[in-house]
């Protein structure tokens, strides 16, 4: 789950990270109002689920509370990357004398935590990772122990910091990784965090991302969900306990299985066609979660075929079949269906599909050929 | 021959009297599994399918003499489980469960590793030596013994792909599910030493998806290790940047993870490399007759 950079920066405060605070608005009147609270230059900064705002027009200066409220109406409506701006944030201006790079992330081939720091802040951290990656001072820590005090100001000395800058970069470096862990982040960044022209450490922009699976021990977190971020259609079938991603074809695909599900959307691209969503119906494969499956497909008006591919295991396929043609009473589907059904008793499964009108296949090639035939051309 | 299960396994489930628990203990039972213990704490005394029922895993090793353990225990009890097995003494340890919080996996692989003991998953079906031991809820009908090793990150995708093995007359030494989380005890080189050690196994198939970079890494392995022919599927080819594709660890990030760059490494190393799951059986063909 993400959050927006004025969450994050809430989130890092409560764990003593000194952060810039702002005022966050959603009109052009708030923020004129935000920056005559704050005083002097402020910046405005779009409050979306993306990167790349600075380079979309999503952050700018502002001198006066004239300024800031022509700033936040030109960024307001902004779409950056596919993400609308809402909100935006108004913090005040700051004297920047130095920017650094601090974040924590999961490294996966160590299976673990890995706190990274760079002199190069400000700017994409993944370009600095691919083109100069010497420049990233990396440091793994210790699965039962944590990131050990010795360790974060290796770190700052590494970065060439002054010796009496140094302890000030490891106790944030320290506070980071402990909200990383005692929040289950997935990703807690810092970029830029700067030292002040009066030489003070500040977060300017702070980014974080959580675990799905631990958002139940973190009341906090789930409260902090912008449904207006998140695609509805993916929301709703969450709270069914399907996993869908919308994607930009015409055919819609229902699989049981994740692994299938994607195997299923690269067959229909091999032979030709566009996948409009990627979607797990999950094991059993039911008539409820099968209608909620259809409904879902059906959302979306580019769906022009649609692909039900059932692998049957422990679940019957004679089941599976009944609970297909079940759904399809329940929920009214007019584009063309194709199901492959394989596994556990699944000739059964495909007479009754036949009977019931439905086009039912043995391998999942064969459906997908038929599925983008269905389809028809682009 | 086989690797990590077979006739000799003594099968210990955790979370026995569970739903799912229960279910899969009945299967495995029928499937002719050695089970020989359960656990649910406070569940003393009970059977599942004749399997005897233990509070706790300690015990059961004591008196069952069990060595393998399967997890089928609720994501936010599943690491207490893990810990739990390998401390009774447990070499082997499955865990099905799916949705552990990662932050809970780091310190419970480390652990695991520094005790010796092998997990495998979370959120993976398990394994099967076909005719001897299922360890796992795959559909045990559809494997066949014989000489291909397989190892997927996958679930419902493995038993397409082993369907499609058994149906053109190749079975199985053991087919591994290794779990699609972003933590899993057990990566593909791993299984790739062991199939690579198995006199039983003649040829090996993995199944990789997007996310992370354990498949480049078993490219790697098996240009320098493998003598093997190995043939490979990577789904997700047609997945798009930064999003979760149902599998918790099934996301490309920061350009990492793509399908494309792990059917790179594996066709430079050497690997058959399948575009759709049913082209595996062929390329398989050829492999172990070149």
């Amino acid at each position: 789950m993400n959050v927006h950079e004025y969450q994050a920066a809430e989130v890092l405060a409560r764990y003593g990270i000194p952060t810039n605070e702002g005022i966050v608005v959603t009109d052009p009147e708030g923020a004129m109002e935000a920056a005559r609270t704050l005083g002097g230059t402020v910046a405005i900064k779009a409050q979306v689920h993306s990167g790349g705002r600075g380079k979309a027009g999503g952050i700018k200066l502002a001198h006066s509370p004239e300024e800031a409220s022509s700033a936040a109406g030109a960024i307001l409506g902004l779409d950056i990357q596919g993400h609308v701006v809402s909100k935006v944030l108004v913090v005040p201006g700051v004297d920047i004398a130095r920017e650094f790079y601090l974040g924590v992330i999961l490294d996966r081939p160590n299976r673990r935590i890995l706190v990274m720091a760079s002199a190069e802040g400000g700017v994409d951290i993944e370009e600095v990772a691919r083109d100069r990656p010497e420049r990233i001072i990396r440091v793994l820590a210790d699965p039962a122990l944590g990131l050990q005090a010795y360790q974060a100001r290796g770190m700052a000395f590494d970065l060439g910091l002054p010796s009496d800058k140094v302890n000030g970069f490891a106790s944030i470096a320290a506070k980071l990784y402990r909200a990383y862990v005692d929040e289950d982040a997935t990703l807690a960044e810092i970029n830029p965090l700067i030292l002040t022209g009066a030489g003070e450490w500040l977060a300017l922009d702070s980014k974080m991302s959580f675990d799905d699976n631990a958002l139940w021990r973190h009341d906090g977190i789930e409260a902090m969900r912008d449904p207006a971020e998140e695609d509805a259609t993916e929301l709703d079938a969450r709270r069914a306990g399907i996993s869908f991603v919308k994607l930009d074809g015409s055919i819609g695909c229902i699989v049981n299985g994740a692994g299938l599900a994607m195997a299923t959307m690269d067959a229909v691209k091999l032979h030709g066609g566009d996948p409009a969503n990627f979607l797990d119906v999950g094991g059993g494969a039911s008539a409820d979660q099968v209608a909620k499956a259809f409904e879902l497909v059906t959302s979306d008006p580019n769906v022009r075929a649609i692909l039900i591919n059932i692998f049957g295991g422990i679940t019957r396929g004679d089941i599976v079949a009944q609970g297909i043609t079940e759904a399809l009473g329940r929920v009214t589907v007019t584009a063309p269906i194709v199901v492959r059904l394989a596994g556990t008793n699944a000739e059964e499964g495909r007479a009754k599909l036949a009977e019931a009108g439905l086009t039912a296949v043995e391998t999942m090639d064969e459906a997908a050929i038929q599925v983008v035939a269905a389809a028809g051309p682009n | 021959m086989s690797i990590l299960v077979d006739a000799n396994t003594r099968l210990l489930v955790q979370g026995i009297t569970g739903r799912e628990g229960s279910f899969h203990t009945g299967q495995m039972v029928e499937y002719g599994t050695p089970v020989v213990a359960g656990v649910t704490p406070g569940g003393a005394g009970k059977t599942v399918a004749g399997v005897p029922v233990f509070d706790t895993v300690a015990e059961a090793v004591l008196t069952t003499g069990a060595n393998t353990s399967i997890i089928y225990v609720p994501a936010r009890f599943a690491p207490d489980a893990i810990y739990e097995a390998v401390d009774a003494g447990i070499a082997l340890v499955i865990c099905i469960t799916e949705g552990i919080p990662v932050n809970d996996m780091v310190p419970a692989f480390a652990w695991v590793r520094q005790r010796g003991a092998r997990l495998i998953g979370p959120n993976c079906p398990g394994l099967i030596t076909p005719g001897q031991a299922k360890v796992g809820i795959m559909p045990g009908f559809i494997h066949a013994p014989g000489p291909i090793g397989l190892v997927s990150r996958s679930g419902t995708l493995t038993y397409e792909v082993v369907d499609s093995l058994t149906k053109v007359g190749l079975g199985q030494s053991t087919a591994v599910g290794i779990g699609g989380d972003p933590i899993i005890g057990t990566s593909f080189v791993d299984v790739l030493g062991l199939f690579e050690a198995d006199p039983a196994t003649e040829a090996i198939v993995m199944i990789g998806e997007i996310g992370g970079t354990d498949e480049e890494d078993a490219a790697a392995f098996i240009r320098d290790r493998v003598t093997k022919p190995v043939v490979g599927f990577i789904a997700g080819q047609s997945a798009p940047a930064g999003k979760r594709m149902g599998h918790a660890g099934a996301i490309i990030s920061g350009g990492a993870g793509t399908a494309a760059s792990k059917m790179d490494a594996l066709t430079a190393a050497g690997v058959g490399v399948a575009r759709t799951p049913s082209e595996v059986p062929a390329l398989l063909r050829a492999a172990m007759s070149a």
